[in-house]
Parts: C-alpha cells; sequence; structure tokens
C-alpha cells in the first residue's frame, strides 16, 4: 500500500530528513505559491523547479523513479482537462496545468516522504492549526491499517459470493448487500472506536493528549528555510529577468 | 473532485483558503463541545472508514460500479459539525499523504465537500429525516451532497479560467448528476443496512442549531448554482467577472491599502512586489486567525 | 491476608437488556496468579473491564483495600493494569514509545521522567529496538508485547490480560507465557489457553452464563468442565 512505503521513505536518516517539520513546510509552501502563482516564463522555471525537487529527492537518499512515478498520480485528473485546454488552442494552459500540478505534487511528496505523518502534523500544530483536527487526522492515519484491512476481507467476501459483475442494469441485491456489507464495516469501526476510548481510559486519560516533546527548530532549520526561499524565489526572479 | 494544485487562479485559492480556515476551526470547536475531547478516536476510526469504505464496490450494472464518498452519511452518523471536521481531515490526509488534492487548493476542497457539500446532505435529513419523508430525505441528502460538492469545484475552475467549452460542462454536468443519484443510493443502503444493525447509529434529525445549518445549506446550494451560472456567463474567468461586478477594484483596494505603497527599493520586477504583497497579506491574516483562535480558545477557557 | 481484589456479588446488564454478569464473587491475594476460563459470551470480558472502572455494575469491587466508584478511578486505574484483547486497540499512538509513554505521561509525570519510564517498559519486554516504530509495522506478538510495556509503565500491581494469546502463532505465544511468568505482580489471566492457564496461574476460575461456576486448582477446573482440547476430540467413550 501506498501510505506504507511512504511510511518507510520518511524514516531515513538525511539532512532533510532531520529538518524540523516546520521548516520543511514552510519551504514547501513558499514553493507551492511561487509556482502557484507563475505566468510567464513557465517552461524554463518549470525544468529548473524540477530540478531542484529531483536534487532534494537525491539529497534525501529516496528512489528517484519511484517518487517520480508516485508524483504522477495527480496526472489523469489534469491530463483531462490539459486535453481540453490543447483542444481549445491553448497548448501553453495545458502544459502550465499539467506542470504545475506535477511539480506541486512532487513537491508535497517529498515533504511527506522525508518527514513522518506524526511529526509533520506536530509541527503544523505548533504552526497554529487546531490540535483537535490533526488529533482526528492522527488517529485516521492510524486506523487506515486496521479499518482497510477488515474492508478487504468484506470484499473478497462480497466478490467471493457473488461472482464477478453481471452485464444487468440494475442489481438490487448485490447493492444491498454491498450496503450491508459496509453498514458491518460501520459497526466494527464503532466498535473500534469504543474500544480504544476504553484503552485510553484504562491507562489514566483525563481528557487531555500529553505527548513527548517534539524537536527545536534549530539554527540549521532557519539556514534550511532562508536558503529555499533564496533559491526557490531567487530561480523564478532569475528566470523571469533573463526571459 | 479533489481539485489538484495547479488548477486555481490565486485569488480563487486564497480566497477559499481564508473563507475555510475559521469555519474549520469553528466546526473543531462545535464538535468538541458537542462530542468531548475523549471522543477524538471516533472520529478519527470514521474516517479510516469512509478511506477503506471506497474499496467497497457497489455494481450499477452494465459491468460498472461506483463507491461511497460520504459526506451525507457521516452528517446523519456524526452530526454536521464533526462530519466536517472528519471530512476535512480526510482531505489533508489525502492531499498529504497521496497527493490526491492540492495544498494550496486544500481550502477550496474543504469548502467543496467537508463544508457546503456536507451541509447540503445534511439540510433534507434535518427537515425531513424524521417523517414519512425519511428515506427520500436521506436519499436526496446524498443527492445533493454529491452534486453541491461537484458544481461548486467546476464553478471555481471556470472562475479560475480553465478552459471548459459549452459541450464538456454539459457532459460533465451530466457525469455529476449519475454520480449524484448513485451517492445517494448508496448513503441510503448503508443507512438501512445500519437501522437494522442499530438504530443508535443514527443521529436524530433536528436537533439544536439543524435550522440555522439547513438554512446555511440553502444559501450554499444557492451559491452553488449561481456560481456555475455566473462562471458559464463569464467563461473567461475571474477577470471578466472582476470587473462586470466591479468587486475586483474593491478587493485590490482592499487588499492593498495596508501595502500598496509599501515599495522595497530592490523589488523591480512586479510580481516580486505583489508575490510580496500577497505573502505579507497572507501573513497578515494567519497572524490575524492565530490571535482570533487564541483569543477565543481563552475566552471559554475563561 | 487481605486480598488484592474483592469483587461481591457483581451484576452487570448492558444497554440492550444482556444480563452478561449476574452475581460474580472473586477474590485475588498477591503473588498469585488466576486464570479466568469459560466459554464465549460467559461473561469474561464484562467483568475485567469491572476491575479498573470501565463499567460499574450493582455489587462491589475492591481494589487495594478502594471501592473502586468515581472518586477513586484515577488511583485504581493506576493499581490495575489492562491489557485489551485486541491490541490494535490498545496502541493508538503513532510510535510505540509515544503509545508506552501515554499511561505515566497522563500519571503526571514530567516528560523526561516518562519517556524514562517507557524505555525501561520496553526494555522489559526486549522491545527496546521498536521504540520509534509505528504499531502497525509490529507483528502480533510484537504488539502484545508493546501493549505489555505501556502498562508496566503505569508500575501497576495488578495484571489484568484478556486472552493474550489468541492472535499469536504457537512460538509467540511461548515467549508471551515465559514473559508473563517472569513478571513479579499479581495476574488475572482471561484465557482460552489451557497450556498457558497451567502453566502460569495457580488457581483457575470457570465462567458461566456470568456466574463463577466452579474454582480450583487449573487442572481440576479443566477437568471438572471438560475444558480441554483433546477431551473435546475424543468420544467421550474412548477416554482413558
Ligand atoms: N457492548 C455490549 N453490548 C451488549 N451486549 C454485550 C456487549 N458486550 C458484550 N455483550 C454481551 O455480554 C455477554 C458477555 O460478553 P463478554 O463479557 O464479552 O464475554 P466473554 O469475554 O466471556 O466472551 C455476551 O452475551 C455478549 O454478547
Ligand atoms: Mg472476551
Amino acid at each position: 500500500m501506498h501510505h506504507v512505503v511512504l511510511d518507510r521513505w520518511s524514516r531515513g536518516g538525511s539532512a532533510l530528513h532531520r529538518r524540523d517539520a516546520r521548516a520543511k513546510t514552510i519551504a514547501v509552501l513558499v514553493f507551492l505559491i511561487a509556482l502557484g502563482t507563475a505566468q510567464r516564463a513557465f517552461l524554463p522555471l518549470s525544468l529548473f523547479y524540477l530540478g531542484i525537487l529531483a536534487a532534494a529527492i537525491l539529497a534525501a537518499g529516496l528512489p528517484i523513479v519511484a517518487a517520480l512515478k508516485r508524483a504522477a498520480v495527480v496526472l489523469p485528473f489534469t491530463a483531462v482537462f490539459a486535453a481540453i485546454s490543447l483542444a481549445a488552442g491553448e497548448p501553453m494552459r495545458a502544459a502550465a496545468l499539467v506542470g504545475k500540478s506535477y511539480l506541486s505534487a512532487l513537491a508535497v511528496l517529498v515533504l511527506v516522504s522525508t518527514t513522518p505523518l506524526p511529526e509533520l502534523l506536530g509541527g503544523l500544530e505548533r504552526m497554529g492549526v487546531p490540535r483537535y483536527l490533526l488529533m482526528v487526522a492522527q488517529f485516521l492515519y492510524r486506523y487506515l491499517f486496521v479499518i482497510s484491512e477488515e474492508a478487504q476481507h468484506m470484499r473478497a467476501a462480497l466478490q467471493a459470493k457473488s461472482g464477478t459483475l453481471k452485464r444487468t442494469l440494475w442489481d438490487r441485491a448485490k447493492f444491498g448487500a454491498a450496503g450491508r456489507a459496509l453498514g458491518v464495516l460501520f459497526a466494527r469501526s464503532y466498535a473500534h472506536a469504543e474500544g480504544i476510548h476504553q484503552a485510553m481510559l484504562a491507562r489514566g486519560f483525563q481528557g487531555h493528549f500529553l505527548t513527548l516533546s517534539g524537536r527545536a527548530f534549530g539554527r540549521a532549520d532557519a539556514f534550511f528555510v532562508a536558503a529555499a526561499l533564496v533559491i526557490v524565489v531567487g530561480a523564478r526572479a532569475a528566470v523571469e529577468a533573463w526571459i | 473532485m479533489h481539485i489538484p494544485d495547479g488548477f486555481l487562479a490565486t485569488p480563487v485559492w486564497a480566497t477559499l483558503d481564508v473563507t475555510a480556515a475559521p469555519v474549520v476551526g469553528y466546526l473543531a470547536r462545535r464538535a468538541q463541545r458537542g462530542l468531548e475531547q475523549s471522543k477524538v478516536p471516533l472520529l478519527g476510526v470514521m474516517g479510516a472508514f469512509v478511506f477503506a469504505a471506497q474499496m467497497i464496490n457497489f455494481p450499477v450494472g452494465m459491468g460498472t460500479s461506483g463507491h461511497l464518498v460520504g459526506a451525507a452519511l457521516l452528517a446523519y452518523t456524526l452530526g454536521p459539525a464533526a462530519a466536517g471536521v472528519v471530512l476535512t481531515a480526510i482531505l489533508a490526509v489525502q492531499a498529504l499523504v497521496f497527493q490526491d488534492g492540492g495544498i494550496l487548493a486544500l481550502g477550496a476542497n474543504v469548502i467543496n465537500m467537508a463544508i457546503v457539500g456536507m451541509l447540503a446532505g445534511y439540510l433534507p435529513y434535518s427537515l425531513w429525516g424524521a417523517g414519512r419523508w425519511r428515506r427520500q430525505a436521506i436519499f436526496l441528502g446524498g443527492f445533493l451532497s454529491l452534486l453541491t460538492s461537484a458544481v461548486l469545484a467546476l464553478s471555481e475552475l471556470l472562475l479560475s479560467g480553465v478552459a471548459m467549452p459549452a459541450a464538456v460542462l454539459r457532459i460533465s454536468l451530466g457525469l455529476f448528476v449519475i454520480s449524484a443519484v448513485l451517492e445517494g443510493a448508496i448513503t441510503l443502503a448503508i443507512i438501512q443496512a445500519l437501522a437494522s444493525i442499530n438504530p443508535d447509529f443514527l443521529r436524530q434529525p433536528r436537533s439544536d442549531g439543524a435550522r440555522t445549518l439547513g438554512w446555511i445549506g440553502v444559501a450554499a446550494i444557492f451559491l452553488a448554482v449561481a456560481g456555475v451560472a455566473i462562471a458559464s456567463a463569464y467563461p473567461d474567468g475571474i477577470q471578466k467577472l472582476a470587473d462586470a461586478t466591479g468587486i475586483s477594484s474593491q478587493a485590490k483596494t482592499l487588499l492593498r491599502t495596508p501595502l500598496a505603497d509599501y515599495q522595497l527599493g530592490t523589488m523591480h520586477s512586479v510580481w516580486v512586489r505583489k508575490a510580496g504583497a500577497g505573502l505579507a497579506g497572507l501573513s497578515l491574516i494567519y497572524g490575524a486567525l492565530l490571535l482570533g483562535g487564541k483569543l477565543l480558545a481563552r475566552k471559554r477557557g475563561a | 491476608m487481605q486480598p488484592l481484589v474483592e469483587v461481591r456479588d457483581l451484576r452487570y446488564q448492558y444497554d440492550d437488556g444482556t444480563v452478561a454478569l449476574d452475581g460474580v464473587d472473586f477474590q485475588l491475594f498477591p503473588g498469585e496468579t488466576v486464570a479466568v476460563l469459560g466459554a464465549n459470551g460467559s461473561g469474561k470480558t464484562t467483568f475485567v473491564l469491572h476491575l479498573n472502572g470501565l463499567i460499574m455494575g450493582k455489587g462491589s469491587v475492591t481494589v487495594c483495600g478502594m471501592p473502586v466508584e468515581p472518586a477513586t478511578l484515577t488511583h485504581v486505574r493506576q493499581k490495575v493494569g489492562l491489557v485489551f484483547q485486541d491490541s490494535d486497540n490498545q496502541l493508538f499512538m503513532p510510535t510505540v514509545l509515544e503509545d508506552v509513554a501515554f499511561g505515566p505521561l497522563n500519571l503526571g509525570l514530567a516528560r523526561d521522567q516518562a519517556e524514562t519510564r517507557a524505555r525501561d517498559a520496553l526494555a522489559a519486554v526486549g522491545m527496546a529496538h521498536a521504540s520509534s516504530k509505528a504499531p502497525y509495522h509490529l507483528s502480533a506478538g510484537e504488539k502484545k508485547r508493546v501493549a505489555i510495556a505501556g502498562i508496566l509503565a503505569m508500575n501497576p500491581e495488578i495484571l489484568v490480560l484478556d486472552e493474550p494469546t489468541t492472535f499469536l502463532d504457537p512460538p509467540g505465544q511461548n515467549a508471551l507465557v515465559a514473559l508473563l511468568d517472569e513478571l513479579p505482580q499479581a495476574k488475572i489471566l482471561v484465557t482460552h489457553d489451557v497450556d498457558c492457564a497451567r502453566a502460569l496461574a495457580s488457581r483457575a476460575v470457570f465462567f458461566q452464563k456470568g456466574k463463577i461456576a466452579g474454582e480450583g486448582p487449573v487442572q481440576e477446573v479443566v477437568a471438572r468442565f471438560n475444558w480441554d482440547r483433546i477431551s473435546l476430540q475424543r468420544p467421550a467413550g474412548s477416554r482413558l
């Protein structure tokens, strides 16, 4: 599964992995904004930005081909709109859609594959994102593994029972069976939540999540943010001035 | 439909991010009050459930199938505030972990699905969910939640100037209606299954605030429809729309006033100035939100 | 000697009307390990949930001299460490170390103290190497060990384990029995695994329809209720 790979990648030990989550988040936001607002000289700029991201991937010791492939998940969606733009006689807009969406996805991928999700969420909390929301996201991610596994068993059971999909227009029974399967999955998820809640209470939970301290934002992190700003913004300024 | 980064024009995503942030903050506080802090695991597990539910295919015939999206279902089972939080968390995890949907576009996706779409789905349930039209209300909720989200996304793309000839627009709308019918049917099938497992899974409609939320929902649907109408009237995007309504100049002055004449000697190129002003504006808004949140939290704590 | 746990005439009915406990009397003394046997649905889990006040029925439950009631919950939960059947429900924090530190932090320990406790507990169950891993990457046996570490980190006097060997393979079961055997705390061990009960417990109680239908030495209880696998497989007449 996708997130298992990310989990493995994000636990590397490169200099990029060691940067504070906030530093990397800020750098990626700057990158996304600089890229998203670019209008002129788009082709050379996107090549340059691709180079930056590729360098980051290599520096982080991640498999570059696999990473480039992974970010391509945005392309099917983008391709539809790019095709429409092409047909409408706007090749530059088509190129911009493809380039911007792909590079943005790649930048986010670099962030999450050099930062374990809990650390990333911790960083976001210290940047002011509501803690409640982040806790929900953290539990969501944690139990994704558990519930997905149960859903997989159900899917197998459904397929075993109903065989392949018939070419009828509407099969009420099968539709209802899928609905019941999800009803059961819902009930089980609820039971998990109850069990988790009990396990939390059993270990003295009093309504507030207390966690071990996170990392400190060090000098290297500040330097990293500054460097990212200079490179990302500087690259765009240079390319636009030059062309 | 998760909008990736790179599709929305800067004013569109920025506005939606700035709108979404306080609404999500409000929903989080409301959900926290309604469900107590310790129910965090419930919301998280339900988010995981929605993710996993998408693995179960619903046969629609002709060898095709669809799957649950879940906004209305969550609103019926957890209540609208908690549903909004769960959906926002889902969108955030999808954007971060699966690169499904953009980061700058997160506000847009949150507004489309977690807030307006979810409320549009909750509206019929809150109005008719208890009476004899209950089944129809549940179906309609699923239908409306998906249709509203999709139409909103479409109008945002149009506002951003993404080319969309009339024929494509018609086809998309047709597809949206089909998916919306499917979402309604799937939601109804699951709710019926849930009611037979344990009726307590469903929240009673029309709890406090349902009516207000209902009206917000009506307004949202209206906005969504209006958005598409306007956007298709001005296919060249926000520029024309902005010029036509005069919003643009007002917005510009509004945004610019504090920063307008602020020029660093080195900032020669226009976009550096623009981007700098934009960034400063965003930082200001961010600071204001942070401060507002802190103050609200303190007030509640006192 | 004063019992660590004393339960008198405990009754509990779930919201849906199911009578899960129907008058249970039970005692646990310092240093002993008691096996709790019984069919699925006989009320074992409901019983152990009462021991640290996760649910409260009619009758009385006393832990280390304290009656279990809302006012004493914090202390009771520190005394009684409950290891749930489903480790996935118990390991909810993003990393192993944070999960094990969850209990000590709730007890009010400072962060560095909580971390030290967590690391010690992980070392005690042989999982120190996994401290920065995510719980979902662990095997069932490893998860169970971490769950036990999470309890040990709270320094409880009584360990309550609900079917700890259920999801483990035979080597994992043996390793777990060896680990539990080394832990000095008094234990209540809910299990279907008679070998495990025999290896660890000095005494057994047998649950039937929400009551304790019999108790005594493990072997005696097992024989009396025909609770061994062999005896289930052979036709009654062929028994030696
Ligand atoms: N949350 C619950 N709601 C209703 N009934 C329950 C619940 N949990 C358990 N029961 C019922 O209570 C009885 C005892 O269950 P339990 O204590 O889990 O037994 P055991 O652990 O021995 O298998 C069973 O009949 C079970 O179906
Ligand atoms: Mg049990």
